[in-house]
C-alpha cells in the first residue's frame, strides 16, 4: 500500500510538468474591454486554401460553389471541401462575388493561394436557418453530420476538421474528452474572454461535444492567471457533470500532448493522436461553435481574435467575420504609427511575421500583434553554445535541444532522429531561455524540413528502382516469349513432316515444272520465238 | 604383433579422421564464402538504395546496381552527378569514408530534370520510348508519344536516339525551401557568419 502511495506521488510529480517557460501575462490590456462585435468591411477576404498553410505538402483545399458576380446570402455555402482535410465554407454576410483570384502570401513561407473576393452589402440577408426540433434527442452521428455541414475546424491553431477527429474519436472510442482553455501564450486573450463572456455556450458546447463523441466524463482545463473566466465557469458548471480543472500558467502548457498529460496523467505515444489513449482534445472556441452549429444550425463563419501590442491604442477581442482584412480590425482599434513596426500573426512565441495587411483573418488566425523592436526584439546574433543546459530544462517534449543542434549542424540525420527530432513540437521555449540567443527552434525547422526531402528523395528513388526492375522484368519477358515462339513455330512444322531441305528441293522442284512446261508450250506453238 | 601401422582399424581410425577434418575445413570454407557473398550482396544493397535509381549511367556503368557493386569493391563513391552530396554523404556515413566532392569528369550537380517531348515534331519513331529506363514515355509506332512528368528521372537516355531531336530536358520546379541552416549561422545585422 505503502508502495502504491509513493509510486502515485511520483507519477503526480513526474505529470506536472515543470518543464516550459513562465513568461509574464501580457493579456491585461485586450481583457479591458468586452468582446466587440466587428462592422462588416466592405470587402471579405475568403481564403479557399486549408490549413496548415506552411507546409508545402498537404495542403488541401476548398472548391468554390459560387461564380464570379453572383450574388449569396448570409450562411450560403460558398466553397465545399476538396481533399480529406478541409472543411467548407459559408458566406459571413450577404453580398457579391466580386472575384476568385490567387491573394498574396500572408506570411513567409506560405504560397499565394486562392480566395473568393466577396463585396459586401448592407443589407445582411440571411438564408433561413433549419435547426433541429429537439437537438438533445440526436443521435451522436447526426451531431456530427451538423458538424460537419457547419464547416468547423479546430480553433486553437492547427485547424484540423472537427468532425473528422470527432467520428475518429467516436469510432475509436474516448473515455475522456478535454476542453481546452488553457491559452500559454503571453498575449493572446481570446479563449478567456470567451470563457468570460459566453461560459454558459462553452459548457452546453462541452456537453453536446461529449454526447457526440460518447465520451464517460468530459474535463474542461483552464490556468491559473484568469480568474473572472474561473469564476464565469464556476457558477456556469453547478451540477454539471463536467469537471474544471485548473493547470499553472506555463508556456507551452497548452500544447495537447502537455495538458492530456496533465490531466489524465498519461503520455501521448509519440507516433499518435492522443485518441489513441482514450482522449479527446477540443478548444474552447471549438466547442462555441459546435453549439452554434448543433443547436442553431449556424455554420461558422466568425471567430474571435485578439488585437494587442503596444502599437494599438484600444487592444481588445474582436468577434470578427472569416475574411475580414488584418487592416480593417488594426483600424478599428487605433494604430499608433510611431509605434508600428510590425505585425504578427499568432502568438508572440510562435507567430509569424505578417508580410501583407490586407490579409484576412480566417478560421485559425487567433491573434494579431501590432508591435515594434522594443517590444518584442528581433533576432540577435547567435553566440557559441556554452553547454549550459537550459533548453533541457526549458522543453516541454523532454528532448536535448543543445545535442540536437550540434547533430543538425553536423548534418547528421541518422542521429536527429535518434535524438527525437520529430517529437518537437517547435514551441520556442529552448530559444527563449538561450544565454548565447542561438535562435534553436529555427534550426530544429530547418532540420525537419531537410530531413523530409532526404525522406521524399529516397521515396522517390524506391519508385524508380520499382519502375526500372519492371522494365527490366518486361523485356525479358518479351523476349522469352518471342523465343519460345520462335520455338514453338519451327517445333510446329517439324511435326508436319517440314523441313527446311525438303522444302527448298520441293521449291526447286517446282521451279523446274514450271519452266518444263514453259518450253514444252513453246515447242507446240512452234518457231522458237521464246528463245530470242 | 603387427606394427601399428598395418592394424587395420589403425588405418580405418586415420583415414576417417583425415577425410572427416577435409570435409570439415570444405564446408566451414564454403559457409564462410556463402556468408561472405551474402553481406556483400547485403552492402550491394544498401548502395543500391542511396544511388538516386535515375540509371542514367554517367558513372560509367550500365545502372545504378551495377554501380553500387563496383562501390562495394572498392571503386569512388563520388561518381554520381544526380544523387549529388546528398548521395556522397550518405555512402560516406555508410562505408565509413571521407567525404570527398563529386569527381566532376563525370558531371556536375544539377537540379532535378525532366524530359519533355516537343510534340509537334514527333514523328512516332517508338525509338525513345525503347531507351527509357523506367517507362515513362507512352506513345505508339507513328503516333505522338509523350513524357509521364511524375515518372520521369530525367535521366537524358531518350535525347540521343531521338532522330528528330524534339526532347528537351528542362527544369523541374525547386523543392520549396522555406529554412536555411546557412541563412541562420549569419549575424543578422552584419550578415557575416556567427561563429561556432
Amino acid at each position: 500500500m505503502i508502495r502504491q502511495a509513493f509510486s502515485d506521488l511520483f507519477e503526480r510529480l513526474g505529470s506536472t510538468s515543470r518543464r516550459g517557460i513562465r513568461p509574464a501575462t501580457l493579456r491585461e490590456s485586450s481583457l479591458r474591454s468586452r468582446i466587440m462585435p466587428t462592422p462588416i468591411p466592405r470587402e471579405l477576404i475568403l481564403s479557399l486554401q486549408h490549413y496548415p498553410d506552411t507546409s508545402a505538402k498537404d495542403v488541401s483545399s476548398m472548391k468554390p460553389c459560387v461564380e464570379v458576380g453572383e450574388w449569396v446570402a448570409k450562411y450560403q455555402l460558398i466553397a465545399r471541401e476538396k481533399g480529406p482535410n478541409a472543411t467548407r465554407l459559408h458566406a459571413p454576410t450577404s453580398g457579391t462575388v466580386q472575384a476568385i483570384e490567387e491573394i498574396p502570401p500572408a506570411v513567409n513561407g506560405q504560397r499565394a493561394r486562392l480566395a473568393i473576393r466577396l463585396l459586401t452589402d448592407t443589407d445582411e440577408r440571411e438564408l433561413p436557418l433549419e435547426p433541429p426540433s429537439d437537438y438533445r434527442s440526436l443521435a451522436p452521428e447526426q451531431m456530427i453530420q451538423l458538424i460537419e455541414d457547419a464547416g468547423i475546424c479546430g480553433m486553437g491553431g492547427a485547424g484540423f476538421p472537427t468532425a473528422t477527429k470527432v467520428r475518429d474519436a467516436l469510432e475509436k472510442g474516448v473515455k475522456t474528452l478535454i476542453i481546452n482553455g488553457v491559452e500559454c501564450e503571453p498575449y493572446i486573450s481570446c479563449d478567456e474572454a470567451l470563457i468570460r463572456e459566453r461560459a454558459d455556450l462553452t459548457v452546453q458546447g462541452a456537453e453536446l461535444l461529449q454526447a457526440a463523441c460518447l465520451a464517460d466524463d468530459c474535463v474542461i482545463v483552464i490556468d491559473n492567471a484568469m480568474p473572472a473566466a474561473r469564476q464565469a465557469l464556476k457558477e456556469k458548471l453547478q451540477g454539471s457533470a463536467i469537471k474544471l480543472q485548473v493547470v499553472r500558467r506555463r508556456y507551452p502548457a497548452g500544447d495537447e500532448r502537455q495538458l492530456v498529460k496533465a490531466v489524465c496523467r498519461r503520455e501521448v505515444p509519440n507516433d499518435g493522436h492522443p485518441t489513441d489513449i482514450g482522449v479527446l482534445v477540443q478548444n474552447i472556441g471549438t466547442a462555441v461553435a459546435v453549439y452554434e452549429a448543433i443547436v442553431h444550425a449556424k455554420p461558422c463563419i466568425s471567430r474571435i481574435v485578439t488585437l494587442t501590442g503596444s502599437a494599438l491604442l484600444t487592444p481588445k477581442n474582436f468577434d470578427a467575420p472569416i475574411g475580414t482584412p488584418v487592416q480593417h480590425l488594426l483600424n478599428l482599434c487605433g494604430v499608433n504609427e510611431n509605434q508600428h513596426e510590425f505585425t504578427i500573426r499568432g502568438g508572440s512565441m510562435m507567430g509569424q511575421y505578417l508580410m501583407d495587411q490586407a490579409a484576412p483573418i480566417e478560421k485559425t488566425t487567433n491573434c494579431i500583434i501590432a508591435s515594434n523592436n522594443a517590444e518584442i526584439p528581433e533576432r540577435e546574433a547567435e553566440q557559441a553554445c556554452i553547454r549550459c543546459g537550459y533548453c533541457e530544462q526549458a522543453c516541454p517534449a523532454q528532448l536535448q535541444p543543445q545535442r540536437l543542434l550540434a547533430s543538425i549542424r553536423n548534418e547528421e540525420w541518422q542521429d536527429t532522429v535518434e535524438l527525437g527530432l520529430d517529437d518537437c513540437i517547435e514551441c520556442g521555449a529552448c530559444a527563449v531561455v538561450c544565454p548565447s540567443r542561438i535562435p534553436l527552434v529555427s534550426y530544429f525547422r530547418a532540420g525537419k524540413e531537410i530531413h523530409n526531402e532526404d525522406h521524399s528523395a529516397q521515396r522517390q528513388s524506391r519508385h524508380w528502382q520499382e519502375r526500372f526492375q519492371f522494365h527490366q522484368y518486361r523485356i525479358k519477358k518479351n523476349q522469352e516469349k518471342a523465343r519460345s515462339a520462335k520455338v514453338a513455330a519451327q517445333s510446329a512444322g517439324e511435326e508436319q513432316g517440314f523441313s527446311r531441305d525438303q522444302a527448298r528441293m520441293e521449291i526447286s522442284a517446282a521451279v523446274e515444272r514450271v519452266r518444263r512446261r514453259r518450253e514444252a508450250l513453246a515447242r507446240e506453238t512452234g518457231h522458237g520465238e521464246e528463245k530470242s | 604383433m603387427t606394427p601399428l601401422a598395418e592394424n587395420l582399424f589403425f588405418q580405418l581410425l586415420v583415414g576417417g579422421s583425415l577425410l572427416g577434418s577435409l570435409l570439415c575445413a570444405i564446408a566451414w570454407g564454403v559457409a564462410g564464402l556463402r556468408k561472405r557473398l551474402q553481406e556483400q550482396r547485403f552492402l550491394v544493397d544498401r548502395i543500391n538504395s542511396i544511388l538516386p535509381q535515375t540509371q542514367c549511367g554517367r558513372c560509367g556503368h550500365p545502372g545504378c546496381r551495377p554501380y553500387a557493386r563496383a562501390i562495394a569493391t572498392g571503386e569512388a563513391i563520388n561518381r554520381c552527378p544526380p544523387g549529388g552530396d546528398r548521395a556522397i554523404r550518405r555512402l560516406s556515413l555508410l562505408l565509413n569514408e571521407a567525404r570527398v566532392p563529386l569527381d566532376p569528369a563525370h558531371g556536375e550537380i544539377e537540379s532535378a530534370k525532366v524530359a519533355v517531348i516537343r510534340e509537334a515534331e514527333c514523328i512516332g519513331c517508338t525509338k525513345c520510348i525503347v531507351a527509357c529506363p523506367v517507362d515513362a514515355i507512352i506513345g505508339a509506332a507513328k503516333h505522338m508519344h509523350t513524357v509521364i512528368a511524375s515518372e520521369c528521372t530525367g535521366c537524358d537516355l531518350c535525347i540521343e536516339p531521338c532522330p528528330v531531336d524534339c526532347i528537351d530536358l528542362v527544369e523541374r520546379a525547386p523543392a520549396f525551401r522555406y529554412w536555411s541552416l546557412a541563412a541562420l549561422a549569419t549575424d543578422p545585422l552584419s550578415g557575416e557568419p556567427c561563429h561556432d
